[in-house]
């Protein structure tokens, strides 16, 4: 990786060319919490001021703009007795400034599946080629617990990543596009002051964090398959799928088509999905493979901890909390943890 | 002025490879294309099932398309659905193949109302399939329970052209009303083969029933088969499927060497909506076919 620092009067400089000829997506302050505290979403900006690049999390991930709630696969054209699929990848370039590590993480996770496993998915590779990311370092929040799941530390997946140092960002550089973007400005080598300056930074923001244990975790998840917790949690449960929708990298979905009111159009369309609604495998004949909002909060907990560490030797989870934070019912990562710990006797 | 960034085209497929690996390339051209197929024919079986045969329309395409005794497709009615079925004919017939479906539901009474010459969309095959080869030398029963038998076909079908690689061969049918069993026209011509043995039993029979009456585990109580020596496939509904693999375990037969095919919802049969999902197995990757040891392990598979 290349490193450089660039004024942050320079790195706004820069912004505003791209926001003259490119959509750019950052963070921005929708409005206010009852505690006066910032509400966040990824959203177009129009200018550099409505990028807050100090904010502290956004109420939904990054996801959506690689995995849409809802997406077109293929329309379908009528006519005498016949049809034509159509298909098209949505090719728009776009950038993303300000995602967190555990954002980037999220991604890199979901590429395992989407992108690099068997049967990989153009929809979401294009669109994941098509955009431009710029990551930035921030302190952690009270209840994120990004280090336990390694999310904390990103090494790939994004074009440049900022830390800021004061009145200039300290620059990581990951990609060729993100090194030809950079050099039309000013940019300057790494001083020793500013290693020493970064490395002070990265060890605050990894103080901050309280420790969270998982483990035995993946194990539990096994063992404890018929505990009480999820009887207990899953009575709380009230099926909603908002924790699924907020999720960086929850990515089941649902197919369904439909006919245009002319009759001579159809579309068939991808919807993001969730393990905790009712009818998730339900099949015909009304057969449901998980009757209860136990079985099915506990699936969710088990394909992120347990069912993706199987395959790919790490949990899906990045632990943002963001799951925790949007539940009505209360339910949260960390508490489930602690639970299945103690029932264990961990 | 030109962009800053270059929109990345992914059809254009050698340079979209560059920073990602896969390792099945050729599939995303075709990740969500359907082959178009056309109902040449349509064999009503029953009130609720009926055999529609389809033809791959273009010619290489149909020729390319080759698939293993229980595997699948997604067929798919543009503008309504599309849902996973069995295919249910010889694989030595590749792009002409058989659907035996049932009318169950919205995409199922599409079909069901469709006329010949109708266009459907067919995506796959799909899953793993019955280990036909490692079987050959061994003794095989093939146990179908009510709609079991449209995925048996495949593996009757293979036997029956290669019937010289089997020992003693079997194939059990069993409903719980006479008038429920499917392709009742094939069994006479099944029989005849010298050396197949067929039997067929209803738990309950209509007047003019002259079959067996009674469960599918009873027609176990005459086979005689060395258990060391002997495959058994398995389709039908979990219930029916657990009480004959329990029969068999008692006969002897390791239940690595028995094979059944689960049924789950399924969105996309590429292991991607997780629809599927039995623990951490996906039953349209994983699965649908899966050795009786394995179904014991996964956490409530039945
Ligand atoms: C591997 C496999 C092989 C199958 N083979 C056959 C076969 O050979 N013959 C046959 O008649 N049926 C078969 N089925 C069941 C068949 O897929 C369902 O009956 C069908 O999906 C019902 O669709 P519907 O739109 O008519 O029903 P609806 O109840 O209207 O279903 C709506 C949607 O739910 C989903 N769904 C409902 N039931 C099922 C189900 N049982 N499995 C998966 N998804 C479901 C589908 O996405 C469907 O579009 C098979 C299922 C699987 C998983
Ligand atoms: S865990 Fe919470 S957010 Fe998720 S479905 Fe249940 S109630 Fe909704
Ligand atoms: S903490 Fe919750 S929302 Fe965040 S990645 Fe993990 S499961 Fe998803
Ligand atoms: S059917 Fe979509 S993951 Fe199996």
């Amino acid at each position: 990786m290349l490193f450089k620092t660039i004024a942050k009067s320079e790195f706004k400089r820069l912004v505003e060319d791209l926001l003259k000829e490119e959509e750019v997506i950052g963070p921005k302050k929708i409005g206010e919490r009852e505690d006066g505290k910032a509400i966040h979403q990824f959203l177009p900006v129009q200018s550099y001021g409505e990028l807050d690049l100090e904010y502290g999390r956004t109420e939904y991930s990054a996801k959506t703009y690689f995995l849409p709630y809802k997406e077109t696969l293929s329309k379908y054209k009528f006519s005498n007795d016949n049809w034509q699929q159509e298909i098209e990848y949505r090719l728009k370039p776009r950038f993303m400034i300000g995602l967190h590590a555990c954002d980037i993480n999220a991604l890199l996770r979901l590429d395992k599946v989407l992108a690099r496993d068997s049967y990989p998915s153009p929809y979401y590779i294009s669109r994941r080629r098509n955009t431009f990311i710029v990551g930035i370092d921030h302190p952690p929040l009270e209840d994120c617990f990004c280090r336990a799941v390694g999310a904390d530390v990103v090494t790939q997946g994004f074009e440049l990543y900022l830390t800021s140092l004061g009145d200039r960002y300290f620059v990581s550089i990951n990609s060729d596009r993100g090194f030809n973007l950079l050099k039309k400005y000013a940019i300057h080598d790494v001083t020793d002051e500013d290693t020493q300056a970064y490395l002070e930074v990265r060890r605050e923001h990894a103080a901050g964090q309280k420790p969270l244990n998982l483990h035995d975790i993946p194990n539990l998840l096994d063992i404890e398959f018929y505990s009480d917790v999820w009887r207990q949690w899953g009575q709380k449960c009230l099926n909603c799928g908002s924790c699924a929708m907020v999720c960086p990298t929850c990515y089941c979905y649902g197919v369904s088509e439909r006919v245009s009111m002319g009759g001579d159009e159809g579309e068939k369309s991808r919807q993001l999905y969730s393990c905790n609604l009712k009818d998730f495998a339900c099949v015909a004949g009304n057969h449901n493979f998980r009757p209860d909002p136990a079985t099915r909060l506990k699936y969710r907990y088990y394909h992120q901890h347990r069912g993706f560490t199987e395959t790919f030797e790490s949990p899906l989870c990045v632990g943002c909390n963001r799951c925790g934070r949007v539940c009505l019912a209360g339910i949260n990562p960390p508490a489930i943890f602690n639970d299945l710990q103690a029932e264990g006797g961990a | 002025m030109k962009q800053i960034l270059e929109p990345y085209d992914i059809t254009r497929e050698r340079e979209m490879m560059l920073p990602l690996d896969y390792n099945r390339r050729s599939q995303l051209k075709h990740y969500d294309k359907t082959y178009k197929a056309e109902i040449t024919n349509i064999i009503r079986l029953t009130e609720m099932e009926k055999l529609f045969q389809v033809r791959i329309i273009d010619d290489t395409e149909r020729e390319r398309f080759t698939f293993l005794p229980g595997q699948f497709v997604m067929v798919e009615v543009p503008g309504y659905g599309e849902i996973p079925i069995s295919i249910s004919s010889s694989f030595t017939h590749k792009g002409f193949i058989e659907l035996c479906i049932r009318k169950v539901g919205l995409v199922t009474t599409v079909l069901h109302n469709a006329k010949r010459g109708c266009k459907v969309g067919i995506r796959g095959p799909f899953g793993t399939h019955f280990p036909m080869e490692q079987m050959r030398g061994n003794n095989i029963l093939l146990i179908a329970g009510g709609l079991g038998l449209a995925p048996l076909r495949a593996p009757i079908f293979h036997v029956i052209e290669n019937r010289s690689y089997y020992k003693d061969v079997y194939i059990l049918y069993g409903t719980k009303e006479s008038n429920l069993l499917l392709f009742t026209y094939q069994y006479e011509e099944w029989d005849r083969i010298a050396d197949i043995n067929l039997r067929v039993i209803a738990e309950q029979g209509s007047k003019d029933w002259k079959g067996e009456i009674g469960l599918i585990t009873d027609l176990l109580d005459e086979v005689d088969v060395d258990p060391g020596e002997t495959n058994a496939i398995v389709c039908g509904p979990p219930v029916m499927f657990k009480f004959v693999c329990q029969r068999l375990t008692d006969m002897g037969i390791p239940m690595h060497r028995m094979f059944v095919s689960l049924e789950r919802r399924m969105h996309c049969g590429m292991g991607k909506c997780c629809r599927c999902n039995i623990g951490s197995t996906y039953t349209c990757v994983d699965g649908p076919v899966f050795d009786y040891w394995t179904v014991m392990n996964l956490q409530e598979a039945i």
